[in-house]
C-alpha cells in the first residue's frame, strides 16, 4: 500500500466536516467516508455538470469553482454543492423571422448580453477552461461561429451565470447560438438530400429485400465479400468494383 | 529518470516508469525496424478468451429460475436484481385494492437519456401529453458520455444495405435483422432531423459531413462532433423537448414498477421521488422504457464506463411485467479504461493511441501483447497479465492497471503528434497535472456496454399492450456485440419510432381501466417458493458506495 493511503485531510461538505483519505477526487473520497450521493452526480466523468461546486480553501481569499468527480481534495477545502440553479431559459422554437438574421434572434433572446462588463468573472471560473466572456461578447457582436467554436465544450454546468454581475445567462445563450448556426447558417449536407432520394429507388429497395431473404448462409459470404472503403479516401470519391449494393 | 511532471505519483509507481522508460528506446527502435509483438493464433486466441475474457466465466453467471426468460444464462449479479422482490413503495401499494394516481400524462416516458427524450419529442409532436421521469437530472446518461460518434450510411459509396452488413456481421449475425433493417434504414432521415434542430457535426465548408472508419465497418460512416458527440446531441435534443410546452419533465424521480390494468395493458407505473423520499403513482395510456445500460451493477468487480445511474432498473422492471430479455450473456468490455489516475477510473482511452503506436507494457517495461489485437483479446490479455502473471501496476485505491504508453507516439511519429491529434484529451489532462507526452496512462478494461435486454418488435412496441422501450435497455438491434456508433443511431431511431407509436396507441386506445400489480402475482408466488430472502430487493435504483446505503 502506498504512502498515500494513510494520510487524511479534512474537508467540509455542506458545512459538516470530514476527515477523508488524500489523492482522491472529492467525489470520490466522500463516498469512502459514507455519503451516498442523490444529487450532485452525473456521469462522474467531467461531461455533465452535476457535481459542480463552489469552494474555498480555509487559508486562501479566491473563491472556486469545480468539478466534484475531477477535483483532488486538498486540506481545508469548504465545498458548497450546486445541483441546481434558476437559470433564464429563453423559449424558441428555432424559427427565424425572413427579415431577419439568427444572431439578431439570439440578441432578442437573450438582450442582456450587451450588458456584459467584461468583468471576467465567468471566465475565470469555468472548469472547462472556456474564455466565457469572450464568447458572450461574439455572441454580442453577431460572430456566431466564433461563439459556438470558443463554447464548444460547455458542459452546462451553470457557473459563470452564478457570478455574472449582468445576469446573463451564458451558457444557454450559447446554446441557442450553436442551435441557430447550425440550422441556419451552416450548409446543409447535399450529399445527404442526394442519398435520401436514393433510398427512395426501387432498385435500391428490390435489392435490400434480395438481401434480407437470403439464407444466413449466404449472408455470411456476402459479409465476407464486402470492399472496404480505404482510409485515405478522399470524401464522396471512391466506388466500390460491385455497385449492386449501392 | 526523465522529467515526470510534478504531479505526485504514488510510490508503487516510480520504480515501474523507470523500468518502462529504460525500455521504451529499444522498444521505438523496434518499430522503426519494422518489428512488432507477434499476434497470436487463431486457437491462442481463442484459448485466452475462454480462459480470461470475462464473459467465459461460466461461474460468473447462471439460468435464470422465474419469469419469462427462465432457463436464460445471464450475469449472476443481474440474475440476483431480476429475481428480487419489489421495493417496499410498490409492496405497500399491494395492499391497496385500487390504488389512485397523482398524475395522469397520455404517454409517460421512464428516462431522460437520448432514447427517452427522442421519444418525448416525436410523442408530443404527434399531439401526445408527455412526461418524463428521470432519475437523476434530465440529461444525466450514457447518452452525454459518448464521445466516439454515430454510424449512418450518408455518403455515395455506401448504403443502408451495407451499413445491415456491417451491424449483423458485428453481431455475429445474432442479431433481429428486423429491428437492424429499421436502424439501418432511418439513418439518414435521423442525421438530417439532428442537422435541422442544430446539432452542430465536424463539416466540410461545403457542409459536408466528415466521416470516419470504425471498428467493422466497411464503409466510412462514423460522423462526429468533435470528441463530445454525446453532448451536443443530448443538450440540444434536450434542449428541444424542454421548449416544448406539451413535455414536462420530473427529475430525481425514479420508476420502480410498471402498473397494469384488468386487461394486462400497462397504464402506469409507480415513481419514488428521491430526494423527497416519497412515492407518486403516474396514470398513463402508455408507457415507454427508455432507462439505459447496467454498467453501475460493476459486473465481476470491473470498473465502468458508465454514468451512476445505469443499474438495470428498465430491465427489472419490464422482465417483472412478463417480458422477455435477450443476449445479456455478453456484455462489451472496452480494453482500455483508465485506471489511474482515479479521477478518470473506468473512463476510456480511446483505440486511436493504440492505433498510432502506444504500446502496452507491464510493471516490469515489457510488452506482453500486439495492442492491435481486437478488443476482446486485448481485454483478455490485459487480464491474463495482471491476474495470472501479477504484473500489474497497483494504483493508490489498490486497483490494477497496465501502461499505456502513450509518450512513444511522439517518438515514433515526430514530436507535437499527441497535441494534434488528441486535443481534447491532451489540454485535459495537462489541466489534472498529467502530460501525456511525457507519462503514460495506466489502463484496465472496463465494462462498457449492455449488448441485449429486452426484446422489442418494429417500432419499439413490446409483447404488453401499452408498453414500449428503446435505447440501451431493449436487446435484439445489436445482437451479441455492438459496432461503435450504432448506439447512438439505435437510441435515436427506435426513441422516435417508441413515441410516435406510443402517441398512436394513446390516442386510439383511450384511458386504461385502472391500476393494479395483477402482474406480479404469479412472480411473487415463485420467489416465495424458491425462498427468495425478502430483503432483496430491485431495482437498486443507485449504485451503493461507501458504507452508507443512499437510500
Ligand atoms: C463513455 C461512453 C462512450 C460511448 N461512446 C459511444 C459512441 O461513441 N457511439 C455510440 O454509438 N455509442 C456510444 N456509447 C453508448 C451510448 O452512448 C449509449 O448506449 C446510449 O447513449 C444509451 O442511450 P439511452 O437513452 O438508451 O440510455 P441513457 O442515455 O443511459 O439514458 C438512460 C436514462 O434513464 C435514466 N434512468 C435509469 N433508471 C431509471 C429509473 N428507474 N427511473 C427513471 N429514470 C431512470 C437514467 O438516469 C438516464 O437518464 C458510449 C457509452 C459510454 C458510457
Ligand atoms: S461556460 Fe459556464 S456553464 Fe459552460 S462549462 Fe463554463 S462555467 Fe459551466
Ligand atoms: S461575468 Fe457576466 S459581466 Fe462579467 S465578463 Fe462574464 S458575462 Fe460579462
Ligand atoms: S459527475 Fe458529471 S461532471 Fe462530475
Amino acid at each position: 500500500m502506498s504512502q498515500q493511503q494513510s494520510e487524511t485531510v479534512t474537508v467540509w461538505y455542506d458545512e459538516e466536516p470530514f476527515q477523508v483519505p488524500a489523492g482522491r477526487t472529492l467525489l470520490v473520497a466522500l463516498e469512502e467516508v459514507g455519503i451516498g450521493f442523490i444529487r450532485s452526480i452525473g456521469c462522474r466523468g467531467g461531461v455533465c455538470g452535476a457535481c459542480t461546486i463552489l469552494y474555498r480553501i480555509s487559508s486562501e481569499h479566491e473563491l472556486r469553482v469545480g468539478l466534484m468527480c475531477q477535483e483532488q481534495v486538498e486540506e481545508g477545502m469548504r465545498v458548497m454543492p450546486l445541483p441546481y440553479f434558476p437559470q433564464k431559459k429563453a423559449r424558441h422554437d428555432l424559427e427565424v423571422d425572413v427579415d431577419e438574421s439568427p444572431d439578431y434572434r439570439i440578441r432578442r433572446l437573450y438582450p442582456e448580453v450587451s450588458r456584459c462588463i467584461m468583468c471576467g468573472e465567468c471566465t475565470r471560473l469555468c472548469p472547462m477552461e472556456i474564455d466565457v466572456m469572450s464568447y458572450v461578447g461574439m455572441i454580442k457582436s453577431g460572430d456566431l461561429k466564433g461563439a459556438a467554436k470558443e463554447s464548444f465544450t460547455c458542459i452546462q454546468c451553470q457557473a459563470c451565470a452564478l457570478r455574472c454581475p449582468a445576469q446573463i445567462s451564458q451558457p444557454n445563450a450559447a446554446l441557442i447560438s450553436r442551435r441557430l448556426l447550425g440550422r441556419c447558417t451552416i450548409p446543409r449536407a447535399e450529399h445527404l438530400t442526394r442519398t435520401m432520394e436514393r433510398m427512395e429507388e426501387p432498385r435500391l429497395q428490390q435489392a435490400f429485400r434480395r438481401v434480407r431473404r437470403m439464407s444466413e448462409d449466404d449472408l455470411r459470404a456476402l459479409y465476407q465479400r464486402r470492399e472496404r472503403e480505404p482510409n485515405e479516401a478522399p470524401p464522396g470519391t471512391w466506388l466500390p468494383e460491385n455497385q449492386s449494393l449501392i | 529518470m526523465t522529467e515526470l511532471n510534478p504531479m505526485e505519483l504514488p510510490d508503487s509507481f516510480r520504480d515501474s516508469l523507470r523500468m518502462l522508460e529504460r525500455s521504451r528506446r529499444e522498444r521505438v527502435a523496434a518499430v522503426r525496424r519494422g518489428e512488432s509483438f507477434p499476434l497470436l493464433s487463431l486457437p491462442d486466441r481463442q484459448a485466452w478468451l475462454e480462459e480470461f475474457h470475462p464473459d467465459y466465466r461460466y461461474d460468473q453467471r447462471r439460468r435464470l429460475r422465474i419469469g419469462p426468460s427462465k432457463g436464460e444464462a445471464v450475469p449472476l449479479e443481474l440474475a440476483e436484481l431480476l429475481e428480487s422482490w419489489p421495493r417496499s413503495s410498490t409492496l405497500a401499494l399491494l395492499n391497496d385494492d385500487a390504488p389512485q394516481h397523482d398524475i395522469e400524462t397520455d404517454v409517460l416516458v421512464i428516462g431522460g437519456g437520448g432514447a427517452g427524450a427522442a421519444a418525448a419529442i416525436t410523442a408530443a409532436e404527434a399531439g401526445a401529453h408527455v412526461l418524463i421521469a428521470t432519475k437523476l437530472r434530465f440529461g444525466d446518461s450514457n447518452t452525454l458520455m459518448a464521445e466516439g460518434g454515430i454510424q449512418v450510411a450518408d455518403q455515395e459509396c455506401d448504403s443502408p444495405i451495407l451499413h445491415f452488413l456491417d451491424a449483423m456481421g458485428g453481431g455475429h449475425f445474432t442479431n433481429d435483422p428486423e429491428l437492424v433493417e429499421r436502424l439501418v434504414s432511418d439513418g439518414p432521415e435521423v442525421l438530417r432531423w439532428l442537422e435541422e434542430i442544430g446539432v452542430l457535426f465536424d463539416k466540410y465548408p461545403t457542409g459536408r459531413m466528415m466521416v470516419r472508419h470504425g471498428g467493422g465497418t466497411s464503409r466510412k460512416r462514423l460522423h462526429s462532433a468533435g470528441d463530445v458527440t454525446g453532448l451536443e446531441m443530448m443538450r440540444v435534443i434536450r434542449d428541444q423537448a424542454e421548449n416544448d410546452p406539451r413535455i414536462s419533465v420530473m427529475n430525481f424521480c425514479a420508476a420502480v414498477e410498471l402498473l397494469t390494468d384488468d386487461n394486462g395493458r400497462v397504464s402506469g407505473a409507480v415513481l419514488e421521488r428521491l430526494v423527497k423520499k416519497d412515492t407518486v403513482v403516474v396514470r398513463a395510456k402508455a408507457v415507454i422504457v427508455a432507462t439505459g445500460g447496467l454498467g453501475r451493477l460493476h459486473l465481476q468487480d470491473f470498473p465502468t464506463s458508465n454514468h451512476y445511474g445505469a443499474t438495470a432498473d428498465g430491465l427489472v422492471m419490464a422482465y417483472r411485467a412478463g417480458l422477455p430479455l435477450r443476449d445479456l450473456k455478453h456484455s462489451q468490455y472496452h480494453p482500455t479504461g483508465i485506471a489511474f489516475p482515479e479521477q478518470k477510473l473506468g473512463l476510456l482511452i480511446t483505440e486511436k493511441f493504440r492505433g498510432l503506436g502506444a504500446q502496452l507494457i507491464n510493471r516490469h517495461g515489457d510488452e506482453f501483447v500486439n495492442s492491435l489485437e481486437p478488443r476482446d483479446v486485448t481485454t483478455a490479455a490485459i487480464i491474463r497479465e495482471c491476474q495470472e502473471y501479477e504484473n500489474g501496476v497497483e494504483t493508490p485505491s489498490g486497483g490494477q492497471g497496465i501502461w499505456l504508453d502513450i509518450p512513444m507516439i511522439d517518438l515514433l511519429h515526430g514530436r507535437g503528434t499527441i497535441e494534434r491529434e488528441f486535443p481534447g484529451r491532451f489540454t485535459e489532462f495537462l489541466s489534472k497535472g498529467v502530460d501525456l507526452r511525457t507519462m503514460p496512462l495506466l489502463a484496465y478494461p472496463t465494462l462498457h456496454y449492455q449488448n441485449g435486454g429486452v426484446t422489442i418488435h418494429g417500432d419499439g412496441m413490446t409483447d404488453m399492450p401499452g408498453l414500449y422501450a428503446a435505447g440501451e435497455v431493449t436487446g435484439g438491434v445489436h445482437g451479441n456485440n455492438r459496432l461503435m456508433g450504432n448506439a447512438l443511431l439505435e437510441i435515436l431511431v427506435f426513441g422516435r419510432r417508441a413515441g410516435r407509436s406510443a402517441a398512436e396507441f394513446a390516442k386510439s386506445h383511450g384511458a386504461s381501466k385502472g391500476l393494479g400489480l395483477s402482474h406480479l402475482e404469479s412472480f411473487m408466488r415463485r420467489l416465495e417458493e424458491l425462498n427468495v430472502d425478502r430483503s432483496r430487493t430491485a431495482p437498486v435504483l443507485l449504485p451503493s458506495y461507501g458504507e452508507v446505503k443512499p437510500l
